[in-house]
């Protein structure tokens, strides 16, 4: 039983610590680094070592020192057995030892001993290891988009891996790409339409929403039933079904490339999924207030006004943020709508960059970089609202 | 009383309704129903400009004679293929100055010039002269005269309301166009994306639910990639994963775990050799698989996280007491909490991916083995500009919705409304 449980800490742990070894590796390869060879057979043998040094010395010494001593002898070795590098590279291999050491703080001969131990030290480690994975996973895209609208075009000819950013050139040579974007290619105004139709589909949404969402809520009328299923239901219908008859009526009626066409578009669009969603807040809200406001002689409108909303604001601020997610982020309407630049939003210049094969990609990840940089902070910034936003809208996207 | 109260209820409910149940008809229910009529129709990208009658004003000086202006209208059927019938003609002449020797087919009417030009068929052009004087032979400003626009109309077929109809679009849809592969290609992805988008959501759910340092920062980068513009990140993934430069690519080189760079949007089979057998996996369609699991986890995690959050601690506790460990407490706790969601959001995810249009066009255009039914409504529409045969593979996919919308409900519709 003893000895399972150690074997089983010992490769645990030892695979992880090699696996997040390799990938500080990779991405400092990523930083010019010029290595080739992940040496992953050298290093698990140097991290089973450590580990077994590690619960073989267990409690026996002052925990801090034990920590502090090991992660620099075994940084010294890792960095002698592998290849030369910079000074840089050994702190990070230093800093993950330390914070690896420290993990395995509460392992000795003695905990080994529990019930259930290697299932709850695999999951331990399953765990991390998921940290991880997923912060990587997720986050190497948008860092190489980031990266990678810093770069100049032969810099990224010459060697792709290296998407170390040149400080040693002024601000302007860093920022070229940004500068281009918005001098050449006209971003500062793809930036104003896409606020524009964004924070308008907003404003119509929740006018036509609101009293629609308190209908259904609070009112009796026939077919209330038959509306609330039925909002649901047009709701699943993508948006790829209707383009080709938008798209015809728009053209005879001329509404193609213009910002109002895609407006009342996007409008419709969300407008069941707001609707749904506040008018679940408003069944929530007792309706003894509003029978106060009624007894005060408000009719329907004051009492949408000055009950209604007041009351709802965490609610329409959801609706409103994910509606303006949606909209920002829209592209299969504005692709089909929009042929003209002087109407494009942003997510359909970028497309039109990609479609001359010779833009250089550093503008058209600084182009994404424009358009998901302020989608990005907002989430972060109204994470809350935004969040319930996507559970409650979340059937669709 | 009563009865005044609900009607004066009703009428106000009815008013409220009204705005935004005419938007979404207009927008949302009217397009699904004229995708019906278009899809019985052979219509093409280039028919629906309804043709229309155009004119183009130049003025002239004669020479030697200032009070003598030459006006000609270069007129011209703006389409190529439809007539216009019945083309009317007018423009309006500045005071005091009149037409000499007006055509015939035209007559001047308090100071309008009228005229009648009959049928125009298809590419129809004409330059079309009027000489007009002052009538008290001042010296005209041109200006002036050209600043009147002529005002045309006529009558022509719209190509969409006529009453002709035929079948030819859904037989090439069901017979020409390799609508089985479309069809189980589209399955694939739905079924694979929506099942790998779980499983992750289930992962990332189970991780950010314990307690560690940073939990709270990783819930929100779990979501960005939902939360980001399907434009950016789509073309970011294409650049990484670039056979000639792409990062993904020159790491696998620079380690050398290959040798030569893989073409993973642009390859549509893998060969691969397992114990002698010949395996070949769909790459391009595997790699937009992963992209759309990526991509769609976060709402899965998001779904699942609520869920797992509500399960009372005391059921964990109590298996504590009787010794169960992680994965024990997790097959016998977790999953059995949260079968009814995952039932729920697969549905859902599977009706949703399955019209999935973005994410694929933005990646390979369909190109490659990935060709979807979504894709093909675009193809057919804008690329080969068959608007009737985008209809009628419309058509399909909202018959098949419907169908799985109907399973829906029938299935677990009156859950739905529990949770």
């Amino acid at each position: 039983m003893k000895f399972k449980s150690l074997i089983i800490t010992l490769l645990a742990s030892s695979i992880f610590l090699t696996i997040i070894i390799c990938i500080w590796k990779i991405l400092a390869t990523l930083q010019g680094l010029s290595f080739t060879n992940l040496n992953f057979n050298l290093n698990l043998l140097l991290s089973l070592g450590l580990v077994i040094t590690c619960v073989f010395i267990g409690k026996k010494f002052n925990h801090n020192l034990k920590v502090f001593i090991l992660s620099l002898l075994f940084t010294i070795l890792y960095t002698f057995l592998n290849e030369n590098s910079p000074m840089w590279f050994s702190v990070g291999i230093f800093l993950l030892i330390l914070f690896f050491i420290n993990k395995l703080k509460k392992y000795d001969l003695k905990y080994l001993n529990q019930d259930f131990i290697s299932e709850k030290i695999v999951f331990e480690f399953l765990s991390l290891f998921a940290i991880v994975f997923f912060a990587l996973v997720i986050l190497f895209p948008f860092y190489i988009m980031f990266v990678t609208s810093f770069k100049t075009q032969t810099a990224l000819l010459i060697n792709p891996i290296d998407l170390s950013i040149d400080f040693s050139t002024n601000i302007f040579e860093i920022f070229k790409s940004y500068f281009v974007i918005f001098k050449t290619y006209d971003f500062g105004r793809y930036i104003l339409t896409s606020s524009y139709v964004s924070i308008g589909t907003v404003l119509i949404t929740l006018l036509f929403a609101i009293p629609a969402a308190y209908a259904v809520a609070r009112l009796n009328f026939f077919g209330k039933t038959f509306l609330s299923t039925s909002i649901l239901i047009i709701y699943m219908f993508p948006a790829i079904v209707l383009v080709i008859p938008l798209y015809t009526v728009f053209s005879q009626l001329g509404l193609r490339n213009s910002v109002e066409g895609l407006l009342i578009v996007y409008t419709a669009t969300t407008l069941p999924v707001a609707i749904y969603m506040l008018q679940g807040y408003f069944k929530s809200i007792p309706k003894e207030i509003e029978e106060a406001g009624l007894i005060d002689g408000q009719n329907w409108f004051g009492i949408i006004i000055k009950i209604i909303i007041p009351l709802s604001l965490p609610a329409i601020a959801s609706v409103s943020l994910y509606v303006f997610m949606i909209a920002w982020n829209e592209f299969l309407f504005s692709l089909m709508f929009l042929d003209n630049p002087k109407t494009f939003t942003l997510s359909r210049a970028i497309n039109h960059l990609t479609g001359d094969a010779e833009t250089p990609r550093q503008y058209l990840m600084a182009g994404s970089v424009v358009v998901t940089l302020p989608i990005l902070l907002i989430f972060i910034y109204f994470e809350k609202y935004l969040v319930s936003g996507l559970t409650a809208g979340g059937v669709k996207g | 009383m009563s009865s005044t109260l609900s009607i004066i209820e009703k009428r106000t409910a009815y008013t409220l309704l009204l705005p935004a149940v005419c938007l979404v008809f207009a927008i949302i229910l009217f397009p699904i129903f004229a995708n019906v009529w278009i899809s019985f129709k052979e219509v093409g990208l280039k028919d629906i400009r309804i043709p229309e009658p155009r004119a183009k004003k130049i003025v002239k000086n004669i020479q030697d004679s200032s009070c003598k202006l030459k006006i000609i209208y270069k007129l011209r059927n703006s389409s190529l293929i439809q007539d216009i019938r019945e083309v009317k003609f007018s423009d309006k002449l500045p005071k005091n100055i009149e037409p000499v020797n007006l055509d015939k087919r035209c007559e001047f009417k308090s100071q309008k010039i009228k005229c009648f030009f009959g049928n125009w068929e298809a590419g129809y052009r004409e330059n079309f002269e009027i000489f007009v004087k002052d009538v008290n032979n001042d010296a005209i400003n041109s200006k002036y005269v050209k600043s009147n626009k002529p005002d045309l109309n006529g009558k022509s077929n719209n190509i969409l309301l006529t009453t002709d109809f035929t079948f030819k679009n859904f037989k090439n849809v069901f017979i020409n166009n390799n609508f089985v592969e479309v069809l189980m290609t589209t399955f694939y992805f739905t079924f694979f994306g929506t099942l790998g988008a779980i499983l992750l959501g289930i992962f990332a759910a189970q991780l950010v639910n314990q307690k560690f340092y940073g939990r709270t920062f990783m819930r929100s980068i779990l979501l960005f990639p939902y939360v980001g513009p399907v434009v950016a990140l789509a073309y970011t993934w294409t650049l990484l994963l670039d056979p000639n430069s792409g990062t993904i690519n020159s790491l696998l080189i620079n380690y050398g775990v290959i040798e030569k760079p893989i073409n993973l949007l642009g390859q549509k089979y893998l060969i691969i050799n397992i114990l002698g057998l010949e395996l070949k996996l769909r790459l391009a369609l595997t790699t937009v698989i992963f992209f759309e699991i990526w991509r769609y986890f976060p709402l899965a995690f998001l779904f699942i996280l609520a869920r797992l959050q509500a399960i009372p601690k005391d059921l964990y506790e109590a298996a504590d007491v009787d010794g169960a460990g992680p994965f024990r407490k997790f097959f016998y706790i977790t999953l059995p909490q949260i079968t009814a969601i995952l039932s729920i959001l697969f549905m859902i995810r599977f009706i949703w991916n399955f019209n999935k249009f973005e994410d694929i066009f933005l990646l390979t255009g369909g190109a490659s083995g990935t060709l979807t039914l979504p894709i093909s409504v675009y193809q057919q529409g804008f690329a080969i500009s068959n608007i009737g045969m985008g209809s009628a593979v419309s058509i399909v996919i909202v018959l098949l919705l419907i169908t799985f919308m109907i399973i829906y409900f029938k299935l677990i519709g009156k859950k739905a409304n529990e949770i």
